[in-house]
Protein backbone atom coordinates (compact mmCIF):
# COMPACT_ATOMS: atom_id res chain seq x y z
CA UNK A 1 0.00 0.00 0.00
CA UNK A 2 1.34 3.21 -1.04
CA UNK A 3 2.26 5.83 1.87
CA UNK A 4 -0.78 8.68 2.09
CA UNK A 5 0.72 12.41 2.42
CA UNK A 6 -1.93 15.07 3.04
CA UNK A 7 -1.02 18.73 3.65
CA UNK A 8 -3.49 21.00 5.35
CA UNK A 9 -2.54 24.44 4.92
CA UNK A 10 -4.21 27.53 6.89
CA UNK A 11 -2.76 29.88 4.80
CA UNK A 12 -5.04 31.09 2.26
CA UNK A 13 -2.73 34.50 0.21
CA UNK A 14 -4.15 35.79 -2.72
CA UNK A 15 -2.34 35.08 -5.94
CA UNK A 16 -0.31 32.12 -4.30
CA UNK A 17 -3.25 29.74 -2.98
CA UNK A 18 -4.41 27.04 -3.54
CA UNK A 19 -1.42 27.02 -6.02
CA UNK A 20 0.66 30.03 -7.31
CA UNK A 21 -1.05 32.04 -10.42
CA UNK A 22 1.17 35.16 -9.91
CA UNK A 23 1.40 35.91 -13.93
CA UNK A 24 -1.41 35.78 -16.47
CA UNK A 25 -1.81 36.82 -20.10
CA UNK A 26 0.42 40.18 -19.59
CA UNK A 27 3.57 38.02 -19.19
CA UNK A 28 3.15 35.66 -21.76
CA UNK A 29 2.27 38.18 -24.49
CA UNK A 30 5.34 40.47 -22.82
CA UNK A 31 7.37 37.13 -23.61
CA UNK A 32 5.88 36.84 -27.15
CA UNK A 33 6.55 40.41 -27.80
CA UNK A 34 10.06 40.09 -26.59
CA UNK A 35 11.43 36.80 -28.61
CA UNK A 36 9.15 38.43 -31.87
CA UNK A 37 11.48 41.38 -31.72
CA UNK A 38 14.60 39.29 -30.80
CA UNK A 39 14.00 38.01 -34.31
CA UNK A 40 13.45 40.90 -35.66
CA UNK A 41 16.87 42.42 -34.53
CA UNK A 42 18.82 39.63 -35.67
CA UNK A 43 17.24 38.74 -39.10
CA UNK A 44 17.54 42.94 -39.26
CA UNK A 45 21.55 43.04 -38.25
CA UNK A 46 22.03 39.63 -41.10
CA UNK A 47 20.57 41.52 -43.70
CA UNK A 48 21.62 45.10 -43.07
CA UNK A 49 25.89 43.27 -43.27
CA UNK A 50 24.47 41.40 -46.12
CA UNK A 51 22.84 44.27 -48.51
CA UNK A 52 24.93 45.60 -50.86
CA UNK A 53 24.83 49.12 -52.01
CA UNK A 54 23.92 47.79 -55.47
CA UNK A 55 21.48 45.33 -54.21
CA UNK A 56 18.76 46.99 -52.23
CA UNK A 57 16.06 44.15 -51.60
CA UNK A 58 15.13 42.58 -48.66
CA UNK A 59 14.05 45.85 -46.90
CA UNK A 60 11.03 43.91 -45.68
CA UNK A 61 13.79 42.93 -43.13
CA UNK A 62 15.45 45.97 -42.36
CA UNK A 63 13.30 48.58 -42.31
CA UNK A 64 10.01 47.13 -42.03
CA UNK A 65 11.13 44.40 -39.51
CA UNK A 66 12.81 47.41 -37.25
CA UNK A 67 9.50 49.19 -37.58
CA UNK A 68 7.29 46.07 -36.70
CA UNK A 69 10.38 45.50 -33.67
CA UNK A 70 9.81 49.24 -32.20
CA UNK A 71 5.84 49.17 -32.36
CA UNK A 72 6.17 45.20 -30.28
CA UNK A 73 9.05 45.98 -28.32
CA UNK A 74 6.83 49.24 -27.08
CA UNK A 75 3.50 47.38 -26.58
CA UNK A 76 5.50 44.59 -24.75
CA UNK A 77 7.02 46.88 -22.68
CA UNK A 78 3.35 48.33 -21.84
CA UNK A 79 1.88 45.08 -20.97
CA UNK A 80 5.11 44.10 -18.55
CA UNK A 81 3.86 47.27 -17.14
CA UNK A 82 0.33 46.34 -16.62
CA UNK A 83 1.53 43.02 -14.92
CA UNK A 84 3.23 45.28 -11.86
CA UNK A 85 1.45 45.75 -9.03
CA UNK A 86 3.28 48.68 -7.38
CA UNK A 87 3.21 50.36 -10.67
CA UNK A 88 4.33 54.09 -9.62
CA UNK A 89 7.67 52.72 -8.52
CA UNK A 90 8.49 51.21 -12.15
CA UNK A 91 11.77 53.62 -11.97
CA UNK A 92 13.24 51.45 -8.91
CA UNK A 93 14.39 49.40 -12.17
CA UNK A 94 16.53 51.96 -13.92
CA UNK A 95 18.27 53.42 -10.81
CA UNK A 96 20.03 50.11 -9.72
CA UNK A 97 22.26 46.81 -11.73
CA UNK A 98 21.35 43.86 -9.76
CA UNK A 99 24.04 41.21 -11.89
CA UNK A 100 22.45 38.21 -10.77
CA UNK A 101 18.87 39.18 -11.48
CA UNK A 102 17.60 38.17 -15.05
CA UNK A 103 14.85 40.40 -14.68
CA UNK A 104 17.35 43.21 -13.93
CA UNK A 105 19.80 42.04 -17.30
CA UNK A 106 16.18 41.90 -19.17
CA UNK A 107 15.27 45.53 -18.36
CA UNK A 108 18.78 47.28 -19.40
CA UNK A 109 18.71 44.94 -22.56
CA UNK A 110 15.32 46.46 -23.62
CA UNK A 111 16.88 49.80 -23.46
CA UNK A 112 19.41 48.90 -26.10
CA UNK A 113 16.97 47.69 -28.56
CA UNK A 114 15.39 51.06 -29.46
CA UNK A 115 18.74 52.95 -30.61
CA UNK A 116 19.83 49.42 -32.22
CA UNK A 117 16.25 48.66 -33.81
CA UNK A 118 16.35 52.65 -34.69
CA UNK A 119 19.62 52.75 -36.77
CA UNK A 120 19.05 49.51 -38.48
CA UNK A 121 16.09 50.82 -39.56
CA UNK A 122 17.65 53.89 -40.36
CA UNK A 123 19.99 53.03 -43.09
CA UNK A 124 17.75 52.15 -46.00
CA UNK A 125 14.30 54.15 -44.97
CA UNK A 126 14.52 56.50 -47.55
CA UNK A 127 14.57 53.66 -50.04
CA UNK A 128 11.72 52.12 -47.99
CA UNK A 129 9.28 55.02 -47.04
CA UNK A 130 10.21 57.87 -49.94
CA UNK A 131 6.84 59.73 -48.58
CA UNK A 132 8.46 59.50 -45.16
CA UNK A 133 11.81 60.80 -46.64
CA UNK A 134 10.18 63.63 -48.23
CA UNK A 135 8.60 65.07 -45.20
CA UNK A 136 11.39 64.75 -43.13
CA UNK A 137 14.73 65.35 -45.17
CA UNK A 138 16.78 64.66 -41.83
CA UNK A 139 15.95 60.97 -42.25
CA UNK A 140 18.04 61.04 -45.58
CA UNK A 141 20.87 62.89 -44.05
CA UNK A 142 20.96 60.19 -41.14
CA UNK A 143 20.68 57.31 -43.71
CA UNK A 144 23.61 58.56 -46.08
CA UNK A 145 25.79 58.77 -43.06
CA UNK A 146 25.13 55.02 -41.96
CA UNK A 147 25.52 54.05 -45.34
CA UNK A 148 28.58 56.33 -46.33
CA UNK A 149 30.63 54.54 -43.54
CA UNK A 150 30.86 50.93 -43.78
CA UNK A 151 32.57 50.57 -40.39
CA UNK A 152 29.12 51.73 -39.28
CA UNK A 153 26.97 49.86 -41.09
CA UNK A 154 28.52 46.30 -39.69
CA UNK A 155 28.57 47.82 -36.16
CA UNK A 156 24.94 48.71 -36.72
CA UNK A 157 24.31 45.02 -38.18
CA UNK A 158 26.56 43.60 -35.49
CA UNK A 159 24.90 45.14 -32.08
CA UNK A 160 21.35 44.61 -33.45
CA UNK A 161 22.27 40.37 -33.97
CA UNK A 162 24.01 40.79 -30.32
CA UNK A 163 21.54 42.66 -28.89
CA UNK A 164 18.43 40.61 -30.31
CA UNK A 165 20.48 37.32 -28.85
CA UNK A 166 20.48 38.63 -25.71
CA UNK A 167 17.06 39.64 -25.64
CA UNK A 168 15.70 36.38 -27.28
CA UNK A 169 17.69 34.48 -24.25
CA UNK A 170 16.69 36.75 -21.94
CA UNK A 171 13.28 35.62 -22.34
CA UNK A 172 13.83 32.07 -21.97
CA UNK A 173 16.23 32.57 -18.92
CA UNK A 174 13.72 34.59 -17.01
CA UNK A 175 11.65 31.94 -16.65
CA UNK A 176 14.74 28.96 -16.45
CA UNK A 177 16.43 30.25 -13.40
CA UNK A 178 13.04 29.63 -10.87
CA UNK A 179 14.30 26.67 -9.23
CA UNK A 180 11.53 26.91 -7.17
CA UNK A 181 9.22 26.34 -10.48
CA UNK A 182 10.94 22.39 -11.36
CA UNK A 183 8.98 23.31 -15.18
CA UNK A 184 10.66 25.88 -16.29
CA UNK A 185 14.25 25.21 -14.07
CA UNK A 186 15.97 24.35 -17.11
CA UNK A 187 18.52 25.97 -19.09
CA UNK A 188 17.31 25.10 -22.59
CA UNK A 189 14.22 27.35 -22.03
CA UNK A 190 16.35 30.37 -23.34
CA UNK A 191 17.97 28.93 -26.87
CA UNK A 192 14.02 27.23 -27.03
CA UNK A 193 12.60 30.99 -26.33
CA UNK A 194 15.73 32.30 -29.09
CA UNK A 195 14.46 29.80 -31.55
CA UNK A 196 10.92 30.31 -30.76
CA UNK A 197 11.34 34.02 -31.59
CA UNK A 198 13.42 33.45 -34.76
CA UNK A 199 10.61 31.50 -36.60
CA UNK A 200 8.04 33.91 -35.09
CA UNK A 201 10.00 36.78 -36.94
CA UNK A 202 10.73 35.14 -40.47
CA UNK A 203 7.15 34.31 -40.71
CA UNK A 204 6.03 37.86 -39.70
CA UNK A 205 8.36 39.11 -42.32
CA UNK A 206 6.83 36.30 -44.66
CA UNK A 207 3.37 37.14 -43.75
CA UNK A 208 4.21 40.83 -44.31
CA UNK A 209 5.72 40.50 -47.82
CA UNK A 210 3.13 37.85 -48.88
CA UNK A 211 0.14 40.36 -48.01
CA UNK A 212 2.28 43.10 -49.84
CA UNK A 213 2.94 41.14 -52.82
CA UNK A 214 -0.46 41.55 -55.37
CA UNK A 215 -1.92 38.65 -56.10
CA UNK A 216 -5.62 38.64 -58.06
CA UNK A 217 -6.48 35.59 -57.02
CA UNK A 218 -6.49 36.94 -53.46
CA UNK A 219 -7.56 39.05 -51.78
CA UNK A 220 -9.85 37.34 -48.53
CA UNK A 221 -11.00 40.30 -45.96
CA UNK A 222 -8.16 39.25 -43.56
CA UNK A 223 -5.86 40.23 -46.59
CA UNK A 224 -7.44 43.02 -47.48
CA UNK A 225 -7.64 44.62 -43.96
CA UNK A 226 -3.61 44.08 -43.79
CA UNK A 227 -3.05 44.83 -46.89
CA UNK A 228 -4.91 48.35 -45.74
CA UNK A 229 -2.90 48.88 -42.42
CA UNK A 230 0.60 48.30 -44.30
CA UNK A 231 -0.43 50.75 -47.26
CA UNK A 232 -0.50 53.29 -44.36
CA UNK A 233 3.42 52.99 -44.10
CA UNK A 234 3.75 52.89 -48.18
CA UNK A 235 6.37 50.74 -47.88
CA UNK A 236 8.40 49.40 -51.07
CA UNK A 237 9.77 47.87 -52.87
CA UNK A 238 9.28 44.48 -51.38
CA UNK A 239 11.63 41.80 -53.29
CA UNK A 240 9.13 38.69 -53.79
CA UNK A 241 12.33 36.79 -54.01
CA UNK A 242 12.38 36.88 -50.41
CA UNK A 243 9.86 35.24 -50.02
CA UNK A 244 11.59 31.75 -50.28
CA UNK A 245 14.36 32.58 -48.50
CA UNK A 246 12.08 33.96 -45.65
CA UNK A 247 10.29 30.54 -45.51
CA UNK A 248 13.47 28.23 -45.62
CA UNK A 249 14.88 30.14 -42.59
CA UNK A 250 11.19 29.48 -40.90
CA UNK A 251 11.49 26.09 -41.55
CA UNK A 252 15.22 25.87 -40.02
CA UNK A 253 14.45 27.57 -37.12
CA UNK A 254 11.35 25.54 -36.44
CA UNK A 255 12.92 22.22 -36.43
CA UNK A 256 15.62 23.09 -34.34
CA UNK A 257 12.61 24.68 -31.78
CA UNK A 258 10.99 21.05 -31.90
CA UNK A 259 14.47 19.78 -31.06
CA UNK A 260 14.81 21.96 -27.82
CA UNK A 261 11.44 21.16 -27.16
CA UNK A 262 11.99 17.36 -27.39
CA UNK A 263 15.53 17.71 -25.29
CA UNK A 264 13.14 20.02 -22.92
CA UNK A 265 11.05 17.29 -22.17
CA UNK A 266 13.63 14.41 -22.17
CA UNK A 267 15.65 16.73 -19.12
CA UNK A 268 12.36 16.86 -17.11
CA UNK A 269 10.89 13.22 -17.72
CA UNK A 270 14.46 12.10 -16.84
CA UNK A 271 15.38 14.20 -14.02
CA UNK A 272 14.00 13.85 -9.91
CA UNK A 273 10.68 13.32 -9.46
CA UNK A 274 9.72 16.60 -8.98
CA UNK A 275 10.62 17.54 -12.89
CA UNK A 276 9.15 14.19 -13.53
CA UNK A 277 5.38 15.65 -12.18
CA UNK A 278 6.14 18.74 -13.91
CA UNK A 279 6.92 17.14 -17.18
CA UNK A 280 3.60 15.23 -16.92
CA UNK A 281 1.70 18.59 -17.17
CA UNK A 282 2.50 18.89 -20.57
CA UNK A 283 2.37 14.92 -20.94
CA UNK A 284 -1.16 13.67 -19.44
CA UNK A 285 -1.77 16.36 -17.39
CA UNK A 286 -4.33 19.32 -17.74
CA UNK A 287 -1.94 21.15 -20.09
CA UNK A 288 -1.58 18.12 -22.51
CA UNK A 289 -3.50 18.75 -25.06
CA UNK A 290 -3.01 22.74 -25.73
CA UNK A 291 0.53 21.79 -25.74
CA UNK A 292 0.47 18.95 -28.63
CA UNK A 293 -2.75 20.52 -31.10
CA UNK A 294 -1.50 24.43 -30.49
CA UNK A 295 2.02 24.65 -29.90
CA UNK A 296 3.28 21.55 -31.69
CA UNK A 297 0.47 20.59 -34.07
CA UNK A 298 -0.49 23.76 -35.35
CA UNK A 299 2.87 26.26 -34.24
CA UNK A 300 5.33 23.49 -35.85
CA UNK A 301 4.51 20.27 -37.78
CA UNK A 302 1.97 22.05 -40.03
CA UNK A 303 3.74 25.48 -40.72
CA UNK A 304 6.76 23.38 -41.45
CA UNK A 305 4.21 20.81 -44.13
CA UNK A 306 3.08 23.51 -45.87
CA UNK A 307 6.16 26.17 -45.93
CA UNK A 308 7.91 22.68 -47.69
CA UNK A 309 5.07 22.58 -50.27
CA UNK A 310 5.89 26.34 -50.70
CA UNK A 311 9.28 25.82 -51.42
CA UNK A 312 8.83 22.63 -53.57
CA UNK A 313 6.49 24.89 -55.45
CA UNK A 314 3.67 22.41 -54.84
CA UNK A 315 1.52 24.92 -53.63
CA UNK A 316 1.78 29.02 -53.96
CA UNK A 317 2.96 31.27 -50.50
CA UNK A 318 0.07 32.03 -48.31
CA UNK A 319 -0.22 33.82 -45.10
CA UNK A 320 -1.26 30.19 -43.63
CA UNK A 321 2.02 29.25 -42.14
CA UNK A 322 3.06 32.88 -40.84
CA UNK A 323 -0.27 32.91 -39.07
CA UNK A 324 -0.16 29.50 -37.38
CA UNK A 325 3.73 29.94 -36.42
CA UNK A 326 2.72 33.19 -34.69
CA UNK A 327 -0.49 31.79 -33.08
CA UNK A 328 1.74 28.34 -32.14
CA UNK A 329 4.98 31.00 -30.60
CA UNK A 330 2.22 32.57 -28.38
CA UNK A 331 0.30 29.40 -26.97
CA UNK A 332 4.02 28.57 -26.28
CA UNK A 333 4.11 31.07 -23.95
CA UNK A 334 0.93 30.83 -22.57
CA UNK A 335 1.67 27.19 -21.95
CA UNK A 336 4.82 27.26 -20.37
CA UNK A 337 4.03 30.82 -18.03
CA UNK A 338 0.59 28.80 -16.85
CA UNK A 339 1.87 25.30 -16.29
CA UNK A 340 5.26 26.72 -14.84
CA UNK A 341 2.97 28.00 -11.83
CA UNK A 342 1.55 25.01 -11.51
CA UNK A 343 4.66 22.64 -11.08
CA UNK A 344 6.13 22.75 -7.68
CA UNK A 345 9.03 21.52 -5.32
CA UNK A 346 6.08 20.46 -2.96
CA UNK A 347 5.80 17.05 -4.90
CA UNK A 348 8.78 16.11 -3.26
CA UNK A 349 6.93 15.80 0.12
CA UNK A 350 4.81 12.44 -1.50
CA UNK A 351 8.19 10.81 -0.74
CA UNK B 1 28.31 37.59 13.03
CA UNK B 2 25.10 36.30 13.88
CA UNK B 3 23.04 33.76 12.09
CA UNK B 4 18.69 34.25 13.30
CA UNK B 5 17.27 30.80 13.29
CA UNK B 6 13.86 29.55 14.78
CA UNK B 7 13.68 26.15 16.14
CA UNK B 8 9.90 24.61 16.57
CA UNK B 9 8.84 21.77 18.62
CA UNK B 10 6.25 19.40 16.10
CA UNK B 11 5.89 17.46 19.43
CA UNK B 12 4.55 20.74 21.63
CA UNK B 13 2.87 21.97 18.95
CA UNK B 14 -0.73 21.90 18.89
CA UNK B 15 -2.05 24.58 15.97
CA UNK B 16 -4.04 26.76 17.79
CA UNK B 17 -3.22 29.72 15.37
CA UNK B 18 -2.19 31.74 18.55
CA UNK B 19 1.24 32.72 16.62
CA UNK B 20 -0.90 33.65 13.65
CA UNK B 21 -3.45 35.80 15.02
CA UNK B 22 0.10 37.63 17.31
CA UNK B 23 1.57 37.77 13.56
CA UNK B 24 -1.62 40.03 12.31
CA UNK B 25 -1.58 42.24 15.14
CA UNK B 26 1.59 43.13 15.65
CA UNK B 27 2.31 44.16 11.32
CA UNK B 28 -1.36 44.85 10.97
CA UNK B 29 -1.58 42.51 8.38
CA UNK B 30 -4.61 42.49 5.80
CA UNK B 31 -7.87 40.76 6.02
CA UNK B 32 -6.96 38.01 3.87
CA UNK B 33 -3.68 37.65 3.96
CA UNK B 34 -0.95 35.65 6.75
CA UNK B 35 2.78 36.18 6.90
CA UNK B 36 2.78 32.61 9.10
CA UNK B 37 0.36 30.05 9.00
CA UNK B 38 -0.10 26.47 10.40
CA UNK B 39 0.85 23.62 7.96
CA UNK B 40 -0.43 19.91 9.17
CA UNK B 41 1.26 16.64 7.11
CA UNK B 42 -0.45 13.31 7.88
CA UNK B 43 2.06 10.93 6.87
CA UNK B 44 2.18 6.81 6.72
CA UNK B 45 0.01 4.18 6.20
CA UNK B 46 -2.81 3.31 8.31
CA UNK B 47 -3.15 2.51 10.90
CA UNK B 48 0.51 3.57 11.12
CA UNK B 49 0.21 7.50 10.87
CA UNK B 50 1.85 10.32 11.87
CA UNK B 51 0.31 14.12 12.15
CA UNK B 52 3.08 16.90 12.22
CA UNK B 53 1.64 20.16 13.23
CA UNK B 54 4.06 23.12 11.90
CA UNK B 55 3.93 26.74 12.09
CA UNK B 56 5.14 27.78 8.69
CA UNK B 57 6.64 31.46 7.26
CA UNK B 58 9.41 32.76 5.34
CA UNK B 59 12.46 30.47 5.95
CA UNK B 60 15.36 33.26 6.07
CA UNK B 61 17.48 31.26 4.05
CA UNK B 62 20.78 31.54 3.47
CA UNK B 63 21.08 31.06 -0.01
CA UNK B 64 17.45 33.11 -0.67
CA UNK B 65 16.35 32.71 -4.42
CA UNK B 66 14.04 35.97 -3.90
CA UNK B 67 17.13 37.83 -3.03
CA UNK B 68 19.01 36.76 -6.21
CA UNK B 69 16.33 37.39 -8.60
CA UNK B 70 14.83 40.87 -7.48
CA UNK B 71 15.56 43.24 -10.03
CA UNK B 72 15.96 46.48 -8.14
CA UNK B 73 17.81 45.62 -4.27
CA UNK B 74 14.07 45.33 -2.86
CA UNK B 75 14.84 41.70 -2.00
CA UNK B 76 17.45 42.13 0.43
CA UNK B 77 19.87 40.23 3.53
CA UNK B 78 19.92 43.23 6.81
CA UNK B 79 22.61 43.53 8.32
CA UNK B 80 21.98 41.79 11.08
CA UNK B 81 21.47 38.33 11.58
CA UNK B 82 20.97 37.48 7.62
CA UNK B 83 17.24 38.28 8.10
CA UNK B 84 15.64 38.45 4.69
CA UNK B 85 13.53 41.54 3.97
CA UNK B 86 11.59 43.95 1.57
CA UNK B 87 12.05 47.62 0.89
CA UNK B 88 8.61 48.59 0.35
CA UNK B 89 10.04 51.51 -1.52
CA UNK B 90 12.31 49.84 -3.86
CA UNK B 91 9.93 47.28 -4.60
CA UNK B 92 7.83 47.27 -7.85
CA UNK B 93 5.53 44.55 -7.81
CA UNK B 94 7.22 42.23 -10.38
CA UNK B 95 6.56 39.19 -8.37
CA UNK B 96 9.90 37.42 -9.29
CA UNK B 97 10.64 36.64 -5.75
CA UNK B 98 7.13 34.89 -5.50
CA UNK B 99 7.97 32.90 -8.11
CA UNK B 100 11.32 32.05 -6.82
CA UNK B 101 10.50 31.12 -3.43
CA UNK B 102 9.82 27.07 -3.09
CA UNK B 103 7.76 27.62 0.07
CA UNK B 104 5.07 30.52 -0.97
CA UNK B 105 6.26 32.22 2.08
CA UNK B 106 5.36 36.28 0.00
CA UNK B 107 2.38 37.40 -1.02
CA UNK B 108 1.33 41.07 -2.57
CA UNK B 109 0.30 42.89 -0.08
CA UNK B 110 -3.06 45.16 -1.46
CA UNK B 111 -0.78 48.63 -1.39
CA UNK B 112 1.18 46.77 -4.08
CA UNK B 113 4.36 46.14 -2.47
CA UNK B 114 5.41 42.47 -1.73
CA UNK B 115 5.32 41.34 2.02
CA UNK B 116 6.74 38.73 4.21
CA UNK B 117 7.46 37.61 7.65
CA UNK B 118 10.52 40.20 9.24
CA UNK B 119 10.99 37.80 11.78
CA UNK B 120 10.13 40.47 13.83
CA UNK B 121 13.67 42.02 13.42
CA UNK B 122 12.37 45.67 15.08
CA UNK B 123 11.64 43.60 17.87
CA UNK B 124 14.45 42.04 17.92
CA UNK B 125 16.70 44.68 17.78
CA UNK B 126 15.52 45.78 21.44
CA UNK B 127 16.06 42.13 22.50
CA UNK B 128 12.68 40.93 22.50
CA UNK B 129 11.47 37.85 20.67
CA UNK B 130 9.24 37.29 17.43
CA UNK B 131 5.49 38.33 18.00
CA UNK B 132 4.84 35.04 16.98
CA UNK B 133 7.55 33.26 19.50
CA UNK B 134 6.20 35.41 22.50
CA UNK B 135 2.91 34.24 22.74
CA UNK B 136 3.27 30.97 21.81
CA UNK B 137 0.87 28.92 24.95
CA UNK B 138 3.01 25.65 24.51
CA UNK B 139 6.29 27.51 24.31
CA UNK B 140 6.78 25.35 21.20
CA UNK B 141 8.78 28.26 19.36
CA UNK B 142 12.07 29.16 20.03
CA UNK B 143 14.07 32.15 18.50
CA UNK B 144 18.21 32.94 18.60
CA UNK B 145 21.37 33.06 16.78
CA UNK B 146 22.66 29.71 15.48
CA UNK B 147 26.54 31.46 15.01
CA UNK B 148 26.32 31.18 19.18
CA UNK B 149 26.37 27.73 19.92
CA UNK B 150 25.38 28.67 23.76
CA UNK B 151 22.14 29.95 22.12
CA UNK B 152 19.02 27.97 23.31
CA UNK B 153 18.30 26.80 19.24
CA UNK B 154 21.98 25.60 18.70
CA UNK B 155 21.24 24.10 21.94
CA UNK B 156 18.03 22.36 21.19
CA UNK B 157 19.58 21.38 17.34
CA UNK B 158 22.43 19.76 18.72
CA UNK B 159 20.02 17.36 21.23
CA UNK B 160 17.30 16.97 19.73
CA UNK B 161 16.03 15.48 15.69
CA UNK B 162 15.09 17.79 13.31
CA UNK B 163 14.51 18.75 9.48
CA UNK B 164 13.65 22.00 7.63
CA UNK B 165 11.59 22.09 4.68
CA UNK B 166 12.44 21.27 1.20
CA UNK B 167 16.38 20.96 1.47
CA UNK B 168 16.21 19.40 -1.99
CA UNK B 169 15.47 23.18 -3.13
CA UNK B 170 19.13 24.35 -1.81
CA UNK B 171 18.17 27.46 0.07
CA UNK B 172 19.15 26.25 3.11
CA UNK B 173 16.53 27.24 5.38
CA UNK B 174 17.25 28.82 8.76
CA UNK B 175 13.91 27.72 10.14
CA UNK B 176 14.34 23.86 11.72
CA UNK B 177 11.53 21.40 13.15
CA UNK B 178 12.35 19.53 16.12
CA UNK B 179 10.61 15.85 15.29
Amino acid sequence: MMPLTELTVSRHNPLVDPSLHIWGWQIAVYLFLGGLVAGLMIIAGVRLIAIRPSQREALVCCTIGPIVGLTGLSLGMFTLFLDLSHKLHVWRLYTTFQITSPMSWGSWILLLVYPALVANGLAHLPEAIPALARRFPVIVTWSDFILAREWLVVAIGLSNMLVGIALGIYTGILLGTFGARPLWNSAILGPLFLLSGLSIAAATLHGILIIHTPDDERPTFADFLLSSLTKLIEAHPLDPKVGPVLAGADNSFLTIEAALLILFLIGNTTSTSVHQQAASLLLGGPYTAIFWVFVIGMGIVIPLILQSLELANRIRHTLAPSIFVILGGLALRFVLVYAGQQSHWLEALNR
Amino acid sequence: MSRFAMVIDTRRCVGCNDCVVACKTEHGVPLGYSRDWITEELHGVFPDVRLEIRSERCNHCENPPCVSCCPTGASHIHDRGGVVLVDHEKCIGCKACLAACPYNARFVHPDGYVDKCTFCIHRVENGLDPACVSVCPTHCMHFGDLDDENSEVSRLLASRPYHSLIPEAGTKPCIFYLT
